[in-house]
């Protein structure tokens, strides 16, 4: 299961809104749990597929480092990544799926009809190798209105 | 040289997110890596011993296709190697 706020879920479907008609993408920061990935923060990133950004994405390796140095200054992993399917279902594709190396991360897809934001689905990805990987339809747990998360995450 | 490890391949260097391996250049901290953890190797490398297409190797800042030697660049003590596997994806379907 996917554990994630309220805030957190609302930001990464307002930013698949903002860049309509074009698909957004993000990293999921947080821990891995036993019952999950739980997610304390996320991290827009750009898109680089500037060529065909409504129907493709890429996080630049740079990016991402840069991200991964910030995850380690907050003590946190990367758990994920979101990105958002405009006009299209919120099911992983082949692309998305040829494109998964990261393991145990959750793949959060946001599909985004005519500038709305409608369904989100995330997908883990598992398995041991590039051969036998698989997405898993992965539930999710929108944290709502906990007092005690908000002020661990340093919100009012 | 230290070595940082991405999130997916710390299932196989203990959960250790940096590892510290010795090495005069790029290539061979990485064979120190696999030597030192050898179930890494399959997740870095083909059957055939190529680095894998999806696996972004950084010396610090740099990206080393970019680098003149490549994996053969010398690298110091102090010197971090990132293992960074891509993300991309989207919509559209291989053609």
């Amino acid at each position: 299961m996917l554990h994630l706020s309220y805030s957190d879920y609302a930001a990464l479907r307002a930013h698949g809104e903002e860049t309509y008609p074009h698909e957004c993408c993000g990293v999921l920061l947080g821990k891995a749990a036993p019952d999950g990935n739980r997610v304390r923060q996320i991290v827009r990133a750009g898109n680089t597929r500037t060529d065909s950004a409504h129907n493709r994405y890429n996080i630049a390796p740079e990016e991402l480092i840069r991200i991964q140095r910030q995850a380690r200054t907050l003590g946190l992993d990367i758990v994920g990544f979101y990105h958002s399917h405009p006009d299209c279902p919120a099911q992983w594709s082949q692309t998305d799926f040829a494109e998964a190396h990261w393991v145990g991360c959750s793949y959060v897809i946001t599909r985004v009809d005519q500038g709305k934001a409608a369904t989100t689905n995330s997908f883990l990805l598992t398995g041991t190798n590039e051969e036998d990987k698989k997405f898993l339809d992965e539930p999710v747990e929108i944290e709502v209105g906990s007092v005690e998360n908000e002020q661990e995450r340093g919100q009012p | 040289m230290k070595i940082n490890i991405p999130t997916p391949l710390r299932a196989y260097t203990g959960g250790e997110q940096m590892v510290s391996v010795p090495g005069a250049t790029v290539a061979e901290a990485l064979q120190a890596l696999t030597g030192a953890y050898p179930e890494l190797r399959q997740h870095l490398y083909t059957g055939e011993g190529r680095l894998r297409s999806f696996v972004n190797l950084y010396l610090n800042d740099d990206d080393i296709r970019y680098l003149p030697q490549k994996e053969s660049t010398p690298a110091q003590e102090n010197d971090e190697l990132t293992i960074i596997p891509s993300i991309a994806g989207g919509c559209r379907r291989y053609l």
